[in-house]
């Protein structure tokens, strides 16, 4: 049994190779991009204008409100990166209603690059907006003591970001997979409803995550202390 | 191996295309209409806000028009009003001048006619008396009235005392044209010879003597000279009846004034006797 898309290999040459991971990555990529594209190929300016540009709408200052309540005074400096995140993962959740799809997000391989976009981004926010000397001095606070932890903390999250929507989207999958085996009828359909619900809950974690730390990185060690909780779920 | 790395690296590099696509592709087209859009709108509300403050400030000027063309209509009325009453109050100042005028005039003709009246009374009345004189005289003493009234003339004459006397005496002697004796009637020369007479003897002076015949005198004889006059004359005693007739008159209009019904006046129960005077004109 797979545990993970990386594991459906298409072609190989050495350590290059394509598999599932990357061809349903690349899918969505599609759709995303394909979609707008075609959708905002015709906006209109005024009173008038079409159901789509009406979602999209929707979506893009919903996500603006979003980044924006969090903490980040510049929400449209990030929407590119944090709004993108978002779409990805729930879209990646959402198509797990088609049969034979399987999310990307499965993959740990696919958390962790989002993962690791997400470490780097962070320190770059925060050296970009505070300066770097500020911006390093927050690992010294309270103490100079704290800056090993500090610096495992910033690990940890990441590692932890990664593995939370690993963990969920890959166990909605297997769990979707053993019931196929038990129960073929009805069953895995609530369930499958249910994984579609928790992919959309981990999607909005893991960017609204990203937007607290970044938000924190951004804003100082007082705030940083203030609003960044750590979630459990 | 749960994780592949080279899995990781595509899809980080995956995941940065993605983001720049969507950037391009999603994010900016929308936020830019949406942009627009706001400021679309806020242009046109500003453009509904300048309208309606341009609005208010014709709707501020109209009314000002307004109240402005009130007050001229007001004070325009005002204005005629008191024209026409000015014009009122002449009016009736002309009418009022006029009435008392034509008052005025019908009081004179009222008053000439009373005049012509009195006139013609008296007339009648001097004509009556002078032949009812004449007739009682003539039948009483067989006197013509002439010679009786030439007698009356010498008796004043000779009863002339004191300070009259001396004055006509010394007018007389000043006088340097014969001295004018009028009369009703032409004197007869025994008449006229009795005067100077008279005269001559009062006087104790040759007075020259130029007699007249003046109808008007009624029925008397006077003497003038530098102002000073002696006479005689049934006129004296017309002029007392003329009085009493005047007032009888008078009498008779306040009654037709009145609304009660006419009243007899007490005739010549009040009138004065005159008598023969020697008078300074």
């Amino acid at each position: 049994m797979r545990l993970s898309p990386d594991d459906m290999i298409f072609w190989q040459y050495g350590f290059i190779k394509f598999n599932a991971t990357i061809a349903f990555t690349w899918g969505l990529m599609f759709v995303l991009a394909v979609g707008s594209r075609l959708i905002t190929r015709k906006l209109s300016t005024g009173l008038h204008r079409s159901r789509w540009q009406n979602l999209l709408e929707i979506i893009v200052t919903g996500i603006e409100k979003q980044i924006e309540d969090v903490g980040l005074r510049h929400p449209r400096k990030y929407i590119g990166f944090l709004g993108t995140l978002f779409l990805f993962l729930a879209l990646a959740s959402l198509f797990t209603i088609l049969p034979g799809y399987e999310p990307p997000t499965g993959s740990l391989s696919t958390t962790a690059a989002l993962a690791l976009c997400v470490l780097v981004v962070v320190p770059f926010s925060g050296i970009k907006e505070q300066g770097p000397g500020s911006y390093l001095k927050s690992y010294l606070e309270p103490t100079a003591i704290m800056l090993p932890f500090n610096i495992i903390s910033e690990l940890s999250r990441t590692l932890a970001l990664a593995v939370r929507l690993f963990g969920n989207m890959m166990s909605g999958t297997m769990i979707l997979a053993i019931l196929l085996t038990v129960t073929p009828f009805i069953f895995p359909v609530v369930m499958s409803a249910l994984g579609l619900l928790t992919g959309m809950v981990q999607a909005y974690i893991f960017s609204i995550l990203a937007t607290v730390y970044i938000a924190a990185a951004t804003r100082g060690r007082t705030a940083r202390s203030v609003s960044t909780p750590e979630p459990r779920t | 191996m749960l994780i592949d790395w080279f899995t990781v690296g595509a899809q980080a590099l995956n995941f940065l295309i993605l983001v720049w696509l969507l950037k391009r592709y999603l994010y900016k087209p929308i936020l830019d209409a949406l942009d627009a859009r706001e400021r679309r709108i806020a242009a046109e509300l500003a453009d509904a806000d300048a309208k309606k403050s341009e609005a208010q400030e014709e709707r501020d000027l109209f009314l000002h028009k307004n109240e402005q063309f009130d007050e001229q209509r007001a004070a325009l009325m005002n204005e005629a009003m008191e024209e026409v009453k000015a014009e009122r109050r002449r009016l009736l100042d002309e009418a009022r001048t006029a009435a008392d005028a034509l008052s005025a005039k019908r009081q004179e003709a009222l008053r000439a006619e009373a005049d012509n009246l009195n006139d013609a009374i008296r007339r009648k009345t001097q004509q009556e008396v002078f032949a009812i004189a004449r007739k009682t005289l003539k039948d009483l003493a067989a006197v013509s009235l002439e010679e009786r009234m030439t007698e009356m003339f010498v008796q004043q004459v000779r009863t002339m005392k004191g300070g009259t006397k001396e004055t006509l005496a010394q007018t007389l002697e000043a006088a340097s044209e014969p001295v004018l004796v009028r009369s009703a009637y032409g004197l007869s020369g025994e008449q006229r010879a009795t005067i100077e007479q008279a005269l001559t003897e009062t006087f104790s002076a040759d007075i020259p003597l130029r007699f007249e015949t003046a109808p008007s005198l009624v029925s008397g004889i006077e003497l003038i000279t530098n102002g000073q006059k002696i006479a005689w004359s049934i006129a004296d005693y017309l002029t007392a009846m003329e009085k009493v007739v005047a007032s009888l008159h008078q009498d008779k209009d306040l009654v037709d004034t009145a609304t009660g019904p006419p009243t007899t006046p007490k005739a010549g129960s009040k009138a004065d006797k005159p008598k023969p005077e020697t008078q300074r004109q």
